[in-house]
């Protein structure tokens, strides 16, 4: 494993950190305030800081520590999260994996933007961190002195030291009045790392047999430019009061007692606390244990305590940066204790771990995919051929035939299902967005996200963001009234959009629904006019107006701003769609909101499909579409005007589509007697009867793109691969229906052809 | 690789000469996957009249062009004697329904003379050469041209 092997696991685990803190920092929004929530969140940006530092992204370091430090305050009860204190948090969060991208990316990040949010979130950790010290009996001293003396990696980039309250520690040396008080100085040596042995945990342990004060001496500590990363450079002033002996105190140091000077001894409880020369650097022994670090610490020890939370990879990480020397000082001081402190957190970090989970080159499960396709082809072709020359059906041949089916698709299920992501990270994704847009156009805005465990195939969740984010924009910035508006029309200011996600006949379906003004279709008609899309006489349905926002080089919003509205909207995000071999629609309704839906392929995935004929030809019909298949009789097929057909079920008239015609296989019209009619439920919720000749039977099968060697036919999803070996192809019903409705299957056709 | 570099050093081409009707093509032996007979192709809606359809090509969904209609002739009807090259062009195969396979050539530059002045558009756009072998002759066409990329093979 090279350097940047674990630099790319280090950032994979950075965009973990990142989904877990914004879905903690919602659910805080949201008003959950569990402690352990609250950890989460912290833990996050905690592991993410460790990383950083071991690998020397002064920037990264610096930011996260300033949102660790407000974190701090929030966890322990200092800090009301109030949606305000949320609100910079989550940009806070935005900022931070702007930085990390950038880390990664080497682009560069919006200086003014994170030295603003570093000032905020100062002022909210100071802010409640002077009432706190204002309300103890004795004001600590400020930590300021100590922090700027642990070289600050990252001053330019707004990183300023923080004050600490240090109420708690003042509590301490109250609360322990019994036992015997003792002075222990312990300065490890160089040796003591080398061998792995880690001063925090000796403090730890000593912090189990009684009440410790533990101060830091730095005085050792050399300049940057002198530092040797290797050195030890710290030594410790412990007073303890304890109830154990002399004895349990130096059999805590028992495995380093010959790599450190140890001295204990007695002294008088009044005296210790004035005794102590240097300026105090506390230090929280609770960074050791479970739960992680607070902020009260010195650069280098919490650096230290960091990598272990961070776990394992921190481990592998800080022995490879120590290769690598080209570390800032604090981290530099940190690595060397860093390694030891992994290895004793890893039991904690593999514990708070949910389920493992592996690493794999997607190139060996797409691999794997196409081979599980061809061993279903297969199979069916052999079960096909087997049927042809045995027609009793009960030799063992046939019994193991069926098994392997069943054997095959339980295997072709399970690997479908390593490709198979949420589109939770995408959804995650949008909020950030909704957030950022809404404040730069002076609107709140809530994003509600539904269905985001919904599975789709890696490809698609990767190319759906890009879209997605376009139309989130648009209804943002178009589709929700600024509040004043809202008010004035009675809604509630704070505008809802709805994000949603589900699967609907072997695709997924995703909603994006604004409780906005909907689409004003006086303006979109004359917008169109103007910019020669339609004619200035053309008669155009609601249904078609709407659409009218999908046509190239069409913007309604009044001013251009930097958000939306250059004129590449809508039409970039419809060819984007078909690119993936989705669709789009868009229905409004004025005043109430626009509700736009994209379908897009579970691509690769398997189908239950109904096989069928038509016009001499194998089709197969998604079996999620059809709702119900009947034989019509000639009493319930009524003529409609000239073309159109009705055939009525239970007393209800669905419109009769013939699929040889509208695919163009056939030029007369079948006779319905003679064929079957599928009831299909199509996207926009109507019914439909789509007439074949005969069905065949149901198959599983297996999509194969036709997209991939030709193009996108109008009318038809994919290709499939039947057991006789021929191809089959796999009808886009909701594409059938759309032409059922006068809608041509022609892909693109021209706007200005038709006005 | 280095195989093709050498011969391109020395100007040695390999080229797949194939019939139609009763005109010789031949296309770069580079781009030629692989040969196979004709089998029923599944014919796919709106369709130019060249696309027959597409076959099962071991798992792959491959389309297949009547070279002799996408040429401008006459549309074949494909019997069992007939064959399919399976060509890459760009980024996709395509499998080209031609009569029959008749030479591999191996030929130098020099061998290639121009493509006399037409005035049709269509021969122009896909003829790269002639050459003139045992007295045949016969047409160098450029694939690449004939299904671009960008353009939809609906256009």
């Amino acid at each position: 494993m090279d350097m940047n092997e674990i630099k790319e696991i280090f950032f994979q685990e950075c965009e973990e950190q990142l989904a877990e803190l914004e879905s903690g920092l919602l659910k805080l929004n949201d008003g959950d305030r569990d402690p352990e929530t609250v950890n989460a969140v912290f833990r996050a940006v905690h592991s993410i800081k460790g990383g950083a530092g071991a690998f020397g992204l002064d920037d990264l370091v610096a930011f996260a520590h300033v949102f660790e430090t407000t974190l701090d305050c929030v966890r322990s009860n200092r800090l009301e999260p109030t949606q305000d204190v949320l609100k910079v948090m989550l940009k806070s969060a935005d900022v931070l994996a702007d930085l990390t991208n950038a880390a990664r990316d080497g682009g560069c990040v919006d200086e003014a933007r994170s030295r603003g949010l570093v000032k905020e979130l100062e002022a909210l950790a100071n802010g409640e961190a002077l009432v706190a010290s204002a309300e103890a009996p004795k004001p600590t001293p400020k930590a300021a002195e100590p922090v700027q003396a642990a070289p600050a990696p990252t001053d330019e980039s707004g990183f300023q030291p923080i004050p600490f309250s240090f109420d708690s520690f003042g509590d301490d040396e109250v609360a322990a009045e019994y036992g015997d008080t003792y002075e222990i100085s312990f300065r490890p040596r160089r040796e003591l790392f080398s061998k792995g042995n880690e001063a925090a945990l000796l403090l730890r342990d000593l912090s189990r047999i009684g009440e410790v004060s533990i101060n830091c001496d730095l005085d050792a500590l050399p300049a940057l430019e002198s530092m040797d990363p290797e050195e030890s450079y710290f030594s410790w002033k412990i007073s303890l009061k304890t109830v154990k002996t002399e004895d349990d105190i130096r059999a805590v140091f028992e495995f380093a007692e010959w790599d450190c000077d140890l001295e204990v001894k007695a002294v008088e409880a009044a005296s210790q606390a004035e005794e102590l020369p240097m300026v105090p650097v506390p230090f929280d022994l609770s960074a050791l244990d479970d739960v992680p670090a607070p902020a009260e610490e010195s650069e280098p020890a919490r650096a230290a305590a960091e990598s272990g939370t961070a776990g394992e990879d921190a481990k592998m990480a800080a022995a490879a940066a120590r290769v690598e020397k080209k570390e800032s000082a604090a981290a530099a001081a940190a690595q060397t204790t860093a390694a030891a402190a992994a290895a004793a957190a890893q039991t904690t970090a593999a514990a708070a771990a949910a389920g493992q989970t592996i690493r794999v080159d997607l190139d060996r499960v797409d691999r794997l995919i196409n081979l599980v396709g061809e061993l279903v082809i297969n199979q069916a072709m052999l079960s096909q051929s087997v049927i042809e020359n045995d027609t009793t059906g009960t030799s063992s041949i046939n019994m193991g035939l069926e098994e392997l089916q069943q054997l095959t698709r339980e295997i072709q299920d399970s690997v479908m299902a390593i490709r198979a992501q949420p589109v939770k990270p995408v959804f995650q994704r949008m909020s950030r967005i909704v957030r950022e847009v809404a404040d730069m156009v002076g609107k709140s805005i809530r994003l509600v996200t539904e269905g985001e465990n919904t599975e789709v195939d890696k490809t698609v969740i990767d190319k759906l963001a890009e879209p997605l984010t376009h139309m989130i924009r648009n209804a943002v910035d178009h589709g929700i009234e600024t509040p004043e508006k809202r008010e004035a029309a009675g809604k509630d200011p704070e505008g809802t959009i709805k994000l949603t996600a589900k699967h609907r006949s072997g695709r997924i379906l995703i909603e994006l629904v604004d409780d906005g003004a909907g689409i004003n279709r006086e303006r979109v008609k004359q917008k169109a006019i103007d910019n020669d899309l339609i004619a200035p006489d053309a008669n155009l349905t609601d249904e078609e107006i709407d659409n009218l926002i999908f046509a190239p080089g069409f913007s309604t919003a009044d001013k251009i701003s930097d958000i939306s509205g250059r004129g590449v909207g809508m039409d970039v995000v419809k060819r984007s769609i078909q690119a993936l071999g989705g669709r789009i629609s868009i229905s409004s309704r004025p005043g109430q909101g626009s509700t736009f839906t994209m379908s897009l392929p579970l691509t690769l995935a398997v189908l239950d499909g109904m096989v069928v004929t038509v016009a001499g030809q194998t089709l197969v019909v998604p079996l999620t579409a059809i709702v119900e298949t009947l034989q019509p009789e000639a009493s319930a097929i009524h003529s409609f005007g000239a073309n159109q057909r009705l055939i009525s079920i239970r007393n209800s008239f669905c419109p009769l589509v013939d699929v040889g015609r509208i695919l163009n296989f056939r030029s007369a019209h079948a006779n319905p007697m003679e064929g079957v009619a599928l009831l299909v439920e199509s996207e926009g919720g109507g019914q439909r009867a789509l007439m074949v000749d005969a069905i065949q039977g149901q198959r599983q099968v297996v999509i194969k793109s036709l997209e991939a060697n030709y193009t996108h036919v109008p009318g038809i999803a994919a290709a499939t691969i039947l057991g006789d070996g021929r191809v089959a192809l796999i009808l886009d019903v909701d594409a059938v229906v759309a032409a059922s409705r006068g809608h041509s299957l022609k892909p693109e056709m021209s706007l200005a052809a038709t006005g | 690789m280095s195989y093709a570099v050498k011969n391109v050093s020395q100007g040695n081409r390999e080229l797949i000469a194939f019939r139609i009707g009763d005109q010789e093509f031949c296309v770069n032996i580079m781009s030629v996957r692989e040969i196979r007979g004709w089998t029923q192709a599944t014919p796919l809606p709106h369709a130019p009249p060249y696309v027959l359809g597409v076959i099962n090509l071991r798992g792959a969904v491959l389309p297949i062009v009547d070279l002799s209609a996408r040429l401008g002739m006459k549309d074949s009807e494909p019997t069992a004697r007939h064959v399919i090259i399976v060509a890459q062009v760009n980024t996709r195969v395509v499998g080209l329904l031609v009569e029959a396979v008749s030479d591999i050539l191996t030929i130098t530059d020099d061998n290639i003379q121009p493509v006399p002045e037409v005035s049709s558009e269509l021969e122009k756009q896909y003829a790269r050469g002639i050459l003139a072998i045992d007295k045949r002759m016969i047409c160098m066409i450029e694939l690449g041209a004939l299904f671009p990329e960008k353009e939809s093979e609906a256009a």
